[in-house]
C-alpha cells in the first residue's frame, strides 16, 4: 500500500514540475541555485566566526525594524489609495531634523554631538519624538488634503506632486537646518548597551528598542487592520471603494486617517532611525529607496510583505557589507539590486503583491 | 476646419519653431561664450535625456526614472575607459571610449528592462527609481571605479576642444546629436516597430492577444531609451569635463523628470523647450537675491504649478493657445458654414 502512494506521488511531483514552462523552470533552478549558494557562503562564514555571525545577524535584524517601521507606513498609504508618496524620505528625514532641532533647544544644544554617544534625559528625547511624529503626521495630512485629494485615481499625476514636494523638503532642511550628519541623543533612562547570553556580546540597547518597537508596530498594525472597524473599512476601501462610500462610510475621513497614520510611521522611523544611526540630509533618498525596495519585494499594499521585505533588504545589507570577499565589500549595493532583480524575476508584483 | 484657421495654427507651431532653429544654428554668434557653454549646450544634453525619458513615457508609455542612472553608466564607462585622474589607470582612445560607453548602457539597459518590462504604470516608475538611487550608491561605493570624489580631467576627442574657453564646438556637436536624436525618434514611432510599442501602451493585453511579445517589445524601446540617454551621458561628460556620484543623485534624476513634465511629457520637442526653460531659470535664479540662491524650492513650486494645473506641460499650453487662436478665427466662418468661401484675411 504504502509503495503504491509512493509510486502515484512520485509521477505527479514529477509531472507537475515537467509541466512548467521550461523557462520558468530554468529561472527557478538558477534562483534555486543562487540561494544555494548564498546560504553555504554565509554557512562557512558563520561556522569560521559564530560571534560575529550572531553580532551582524543582530544588525541586520534591528536594521529590519527601522526598514518596517517605514516602509509599513510606505505600504499602508499605497494600499488604500494606490497613491506612491515619493515624499516619504522627505517626512522621515523631516522628523529627524524636527526632533534634533528641539532636543538640542531642550537641552542647550550639549546633549547632541556628532556620532558621539551622549545621552539626554528621558524627556528630552520623547517630547522630540511625540512632537516630531506629529509635525510631520500633520504636514503629511496637508499634503493629502491640498494637493492630492483632488487628484484621486491619477496615481502618476499624484506621484509627480509628491516628487515635488520632496524636492521642496529637500532644499529647505538645508537651507534651515545645514547639512551636516548629527544624531539624537538616547534618553539615559535606557542602558547603553545589553549584554547578551551568547558568546558574551554586548549589544545596543537602542537597536533592539528599535526592532521592539517595529515588532509592536507591527502587531498594532495587523490587529487594527484585521480586529477594528476601522480595520475593516480600510480593508473594505482597498477592494472596492465606491461601494463602501456606497453604504454611507465617509471614505474621505478614513483616507486622511490612513495618510496622517502613514506619515507618522515615517516620522516614528525618522526620529528611531535619527536616534540609531543618523539624521543627515541624504536620508530622504535613502529611505525613499529603502522603502521602495521593501515594498517592491514584499508587494505593495502588504503588510506581511513589508515585514518580509523588510527583513530580507535589513539581511542582505548588514551581511553583505561584512562577508563579501574582502576587497569587494564595497560593492555591497549590488547585493540589494541582485536581491530586487531575484524577486521581480519571479513575481514582478512582489512575494504578497495582487494586481490592482 | 477653416482653411485660415488652419494655416494660423501651423503658423503659430511652425514659426516659433523655425525662429528657434534659425537661432540655434547662429547661437555661437548671438551669445557670450559663458551662457552659449552654460545654458544652450547644458540645455541640449540634458534635453536629450529628457528626450529619452519622453520617448518611453509619450510613445511606449512606460515613464522611468532610471535615465540619468543609465546616462550616468555611459558617462562613467567612457571615464573610466579614457585618460583621467581617479578611476581605473586605462587610456584608451576617446572615441573608442565613447562607443564603449554607449554599448555598455545599452547593454545594462537591456537587463534592467528584461527585468522591469513586466512591471507596469506606477511600478515600473518605483523600480526603474530603484535601480537609479541603486546606480547612484554603487559609484559612491566602489572605489576602483568612481568613489564621491569622481572622475576628473576626462580625456576628450580633439575636436570638443575645450568647453570652456571654446565651447562652439561642443554646441555644435551637442546640437547636431540633438536634432539627430529627435528626428530618429520622429522617424522610428512612425516604423511599424514604433507602432507597436504605441499599441503596447495604449493596451498591452490586446497586443499581447495579437500575437505581440509585449515584455520584448518593452525591454527594446527601454534599451533604445539607453541607447538616447547614453548619448547625453557622454555629452555631459565632455561639457563638464568630470562626472562624479553626485552627477547621477536623485535629485539629477528628479531635475530631468522635472524637464520633461515642464515641457510636456507627451511632445518630444516639449524635452528641449524644458530644458531650456531649467537652464535659462537656473542660471537667473543664481544672480538673484530675492529667493537666496535657493534654486530647488523655486523649480520645485513651479513643478507642482504645473502637474496641478497643466499636465501637458510648456506644450500643453502653448497648444491650448493655438487651438484658442485657431478657435478665433474660424468663428465668423463657422457661423455661415455651407459657403465655405476662402476667407481673405
Amino acid at each position: 500500500m504504502t509503495g503504491e502512494t509512493a509510486a502515484t506521488a512520485d509521477p505527479a511531483w514529477r509531472t507537475r514540475l515537467v509541466a512548467l514552462p521550461p523557462r520558468t523552470l530554468a529561472v527557478r533552478l538558477v534562483i534555486a541555485l543562487i540561494l544555494a549558494f548564498v546560504a553555504a557562503w554565509v554557512g562557512y562564514k558563520a561556522a569560521g566566526n559564530p560571534r560575529t555571525f550572531v553580532v551582524v545577524g543582530l544588525n541586520g535584524l534591528t536594521l529590519a525594524g527601522l526598514y518596517f517601521v517605514v516602509a509599513s507606513g510606505f505600504t499602508l498609504i499605497f494600499g488604500l489609495m494606490r497613491v506612491v508618496n515619493m515624499a516619504h524620505g522627505s517626512l522621515f528625514m523631516l522628523a529627524g531634523f524636527f526632533a534634533l532641532d528641539l532636543q538640542e533647544r531642550l537641552t542647550g544644544g550639549e546633549a547632541t554631538s556628532a556620532f558621539g554617544t551622549s545621552q539626554a534625559g528621558l524627556g528630552d528625547w520623547i517630547i522630540p519624538l511625540v512632537v516630531a511624529c506629529l509635525g510631520v503626521a500633520v504636514i503629511g495630512l496637508v499634503m493629502q488634503q491640498v494637493f492630492l485629494r483632488w487628484n484621486q485615481g491619477q496615481d502618476l499625476r499624484q506621484a509627480l506632486i509628491t516628487i515635488a514636494i520632496s524636492i521642496i523638503i529637500a532644499d529647505q532642511v538645508l537651507a534651515n537646518f545645514g547639512g551636516i550628519a548629527e544624531n539624537l541623543a538616547a534618553p539615559d533612562a535606557f542602558p547603553g548597551s545589553v549584554s547578551l547570553p551568547v558568546y558574551g556580546i554586548s549589544y545596543p540597547f537602542f537597536r533592539i528598542f528599535v526592532l521592539l518597537v517595529a515588532v509592536a508596530v507591527g502587531l498594532a498594525l495587523w490587529a487594527m487592520i484585521k480586529r477594528t472597524r476601522f480595520g475593516m473599512i480600510v480593508r473594505a476601501g482597498v477592494d472596492d471603494r465606491q461601494m463602501v462610500s456606497a453604504l454611507g462610510i465617509n471614505i474621505q475621513l478614513v483616507f486622511a486617517g490612513a495618510f496622517f497614520l502613514g506619515a507618522l510611521l515615517a516620522g516614528l522611523g525618522g526620529v528611531l532611525g535619527g536616534t540609531m544611526i543618523s539624521v543627515d540630509k541624504g536620508n530622504d533618498t535613502t529611505y525613499l529607496l529603502f522603502s521602495l525596495i521593501v515594498v517592491i519585494i514584499g508587494g505593495m499594499g502588504s503588510l506581511a510583505g513589508a515585514a518580509i521585505g523588510a527583513l530580507a533588504l535589513g539581511l542582505v545589507d548588514a551581511f553583505g557589507d561584512v562577508y563579501l570577499p574582502s576587497g569587494y565589500t564595497n560593492y555591497s549595493v549590488l547585493l540589494i539590486f541582485g536581491l530586487l532583480v531575484l524577486v521581480l524575476a519571479v513575481r514582478p508584483l512582489g512575494l504578497f503583491g495582487r494586481p490592482a | 476646419m477653416n482653411r485660415s484657421a488652419f494655416f494660423v495654427e501651423r503658423a503659430l507651431w511652425w514659426g516659433p519653431g523655425l525662429a528657434i532653429v534659425l537661432v540655434l544654428l547662429f547661437a555661437p554668434l548671438l551669445f557670450t561664450d559663458f551662457y552659449l557653454s552654460q545654458v544652450i549646450t547644458k540645455a541640449l544634453w540634458l534635453g536629450i535625456a529628457a528626450a529619452s525619458l519622453i520617448f518611453l513615457a509619450g510613445y511606449v508609455g512606460m515613464i522611468s526614472l532610471g535615465q540619468v542612472a543609465l546616462y550616468g553608466i555611459a558617462g562613467f564607462t567612457m571615464a573610466n575607459l579614457v585618460a583621467a585622474d581617479g578611476g581605473s589607470p586605462i587610456a584608451w582612445n576617446p572615441w573608442l571610449g565613447a562607443l564603449a560607453g554607449i554599448l555598455v548602457c545599452t547593454g545594462v539597459g537591456l537587463f534592467f528592462g528584461a527585468i522591469a518590462s513586466r512591471s507596469y504604470g506606477i511600478y515600473f516608475l518605483m523600480i526603474t527609481l530603484a535601480f537609479g538611487v541603486i546606480a547612484f550608491l554603487f559609484f559612491g561605493q566602489v572605489t576602483q571605479l568612481s568613489g564621491f570624489g569622481g572622475v576628473n580631467n576626462v580625456d576628450r576627442p580633439g575636436i570638443v576642444s575645450n568647453p570652456v574657453t571654446d565651447p562652439a564646438n561642443l554646441f555644435y556637436i551637442a546640437l547636431g546629436t540633438a536634432a539627430a536624436v529627435y528626428l530618429l525618434i520622429r522617424y522610428l514611432v512612425r516604423t511599424p516597430f514604433g507602432l507597436a510599442l504605441q499599441g503596447v501602451r495604449d493596451d498591452p493585453s490586446r497586443m499581447r492577444a495579437l500575437g505581440y511579445n509585449v515584455p520584448l517589445l518593452r525591454m527594446l524601446a527601454f534599451g533604445l531609451g539607453a541607447v538616447i540617454a547614453s548619448l547625453a551621458g557622454i555629452l555631459s561628460v565632455w561639457w563638464n569635463t568630470r562626472i562624479s556620484p553626485g552627477s547621477i543623485d536623485l535629485a539629477r534624476t528628479i531635475d530631468v523628470l522635472v524637464i520633461a513634465v515642464i515641457g510636456g511629457l507627451y511632445r518630444l520637442e516639449g524635452a528641449w523647450v524644458g530644458a531650456i526653460f531649467f537652464a535659462v531659470l537656473d542660471n537667473w535664479s543664481r544672480g538673484i537675491d530675492v529667493i537666496g540662491g535657493r534654486f530647488n524650492t523655486v523649480i520645485g513650486v513651479i513643478f507642482l504649478v504645473i502637474v496641478l494645473l497643466s499636465p501637458g506641460g510648456l506644450m500643453g499650453i502653448w497648444q491650448a493657445i493655438t487651438d484658442f487662436a485657431g478657435r478665433n478665427l474660424s468663428r465668423r466662418p463657422t457661423a455661415r458654414q455651407p459657403t465655405d468661401t476662402p476667407q481673405t484675411q
